[in-house]
């Protein structure tokens, strides 16, 4: 059997361990753009961050590959893929032949049509270890920033290159940060703190056109800056399985054991549709969780076992100078809210269940509200006014609480 | 694989794993110094509610953990025996492990810069569990149930 995975992030390292939880020596072989083995690609602004160095980046132990039996073509581009005669055709002519194929090419930043960008001298997208690593050589003590999207992304950035530059500017066409995942209230807390760290914003306002090394803005404003970056949202590398013929929407059409419309072709990760259960329809849901979750599943079924995916909600956990967040679910229904000076908690209810939470600042025991939103569970079955305060087991039913504690978990 | 088992049925609510815990993680060797004064970060946790209802909480160490599976860093890993441990050098503390542990059993560590969890005494000098050495009821086991 010879399995072919296209892309090296979190899907491609889960599907490796999906299918040798089932086929112990079938031939595996990765297709990977990047130049270097599998690491964390939300580290990297920890990296610029200093929190971690690189050397400690690795998403898995250097033996990984190696115990695995896995062969890895480093920046290998996959250009076609040939679902009649099975085979993936590179950028550099070699044809490779599956039996299994696994797409899991995850996304490519967004570039916006802005007049005069091609005109700036220094910019950058912020998606992977190169994009760090050519970032970090532009910037200097003295060089002031614009960072386009005051998105996940755009700011996690800024946190990472702060203590490295000038000054930092972020300009969004929302009137509000982080508006995929914070309320208003939420986000002028974030905003206040970021603040008060050095970062300037210049939100419900947008980039008309670019002249060199100035930004002109909607508003009037004009923006004199050294380094750009582009953070204003990705778009799936759906290309591939499109040109082969498979079906796509957004994203690619997954069933729910990652197969695309093609015969023996999966996918899994950033560039595929999933059911998200908090919204009740199909998204992208573009968070590494998923990828991991798809990546095993496609893994298990492409070595022949039994994998599902049966969907997930959204949640994020980020963190800024600091500051840590976390938010799950959509933001439906009734409220709840606490709030101190510097915390914030919004839990959003309805049709007895809960559907989304805001925690900023105060995220122990986050997953157990997560839990709730996944199981759908009845919020009648629960305490839920001790669970509003405070995430805890006590607020289960006895005999749930004896399950949980007292029976091996499956997870 | 033997993991730790609770049973509020028997727990005291007197909050001793909480502090042997800490002690056997602390490093030291002799518990007054190691937490005399000290504010402590176990990693099991007693919840204790109304009707004189007390249980621990610490890592189930789930067949098919989701905090593994949502580790950015690839820092939380299974051991070959299907204990879930966390390597704190790779951990950057985003605590997306804490936001999906259905338990509550990953948390921050005394920094708040890495999250912390059981790893069943594996991890220090203890050798065993000393939550469920020290219970003084038996309310938390070590045990093999599948």
């Amino acid at each position: 059997m010879r399995y072919v995975i296209i892309g090296n992030s979190t899907a491609a390292t889960f599907a490796i361990e999906g299918i040798r939880s089932v086929d112990k020596e079938g031939a595996i072989t990765v297709i990977s753009a990047e130049n270097r083995p599998a690491y964390g690609r939300p580290l990297i602004s920890y990296y610029l961050y200093g929190k971690i160095p690189a050397a400690k980046m690795d998403y898995r132990p250097a033996s990984f590959y190696g115990e695995n039996k896995v062969e890895v073509l480093l920046g290998a581009r996959a250009e076609k893929i040939d679902p009649a005669a099975k085979k993936v055709t590179l950028a550099d002519g070699r044809e490779i032949f599956y039996d299994k194929l696994l797409v899991a090419t995850g996304s490519r930043p967004f570039t916006p049509p802005v007049e005069g960008l091609e005109t700036v001298p220094q910019k950058f997208h912020f998606m992977t270890m190169d994009d760090a690593l050519a970032l970090e050589k532009a910037l200097t003590p003295q060089s002031r920033v614009l960072v386009l999207g005051a998105g996940l992304i755009g700011l996690k950035c800024v946190e990472g290159i702060l203590h490295r530059s000038g000054e930092v500017t972020v300009v969004d066409l929302a009137p509000r940060i982080l508006p995929s995942i914070l309320d208003e209230e939420g986000a002028a807390l974030v905003q206040k703190q970021l603040e008060e760290e050095g970062v300037k914003f210049a939100l419900n306002d947008s980039v008309l056109r670019f002249s060199q090394n100035c930004a002109h803005l909607k508003s009037g404003k004009e923006l004199p800056f050294d380094v750009l970056v582009v953070a204003v949202g990705v778009r799936p590398n759906v290309e591939l399985v499109k040109d082969a013929g498979g079906e796509v929407r957004r994203g690619i059409v997954v069933s729910n054991r990652q197969e695309t419309s093609l015969p023996d072709i999966y996918a899994a990760g950033d560039n595929c549709e999933s059911f998200d259960t908090s919204a009740k329809q199909n998204k992208i849901l573009a968070i590494l969780p998923n990828a991991a979750l798809q990546g095993e599943c496609a893994g298990k079924n492409m070595a022949g076992g039994k994998g599902y995916y049966l969907g997930g909600t959204m949640f994020n956990a980020i963190g800024f100078f600091g500051s840590h967040i976390a938010t799950a679910g959509v933001y439906e229904g009734e409220s709840y809210t606490e709030r101190t000076e510097n915390t914030y908690k919004k839990l959003f209810y309805q049709d007895n269940v809960l559907k989304g939470f805001i925690l900023i600042n105060n995220i122990e025991r986050a997953g157990i509200y997560t839990s709730l939103i996944r199981d759908g569970t009845p919020l009648d079955a629960v305490d839920f006014n001790l669970l509003k305060h405070a995430p805890g087991l006590m607020a289960f039913a006895g005999s749930v609480r004896r399950e949980k504690l007292g029976e091996r978990r499956e997870r | 694989m033997k993991v730790v088992y609770v049973n509020e049925d028997w727990c005291l609510g007197c909050h001793l794993c909480e502090y042997e815990c800490a002690f056997a993680n602390s490093g030291d060797t002799d518990m007054v110094r190691a937490l005399k004064d000290k504010q402590i970060f176990p990693r099991i946790r007693v919840e204790d509610g109304a009707n004189d209802v007390h249980f621990a909480v610490n890592c189930r160490h789930c067949r098919d953990a989701l905090c593994v599976k949502s580790c950015i860093a690839g820092a939380l890993s299974k051991t070959e025996g299907g204990a879930v441990v966390i390597d704190r050098e790779k951990c950057v503390g985003c605590f997306t492990c804490v936001t999906v542990c259905p338990y509550g059993a990953i948390m921050p560590d005394s920094e708040g810069k890495a999250a912390q969890k059981c790893a069943l005494c594996t991890d220090n000098l203890m050798g065993e569990p000393q939550c469920v050495k020290h219970c003084p009821n038996r309310a938390i086991v070590f045990e093999d149930r599948g």
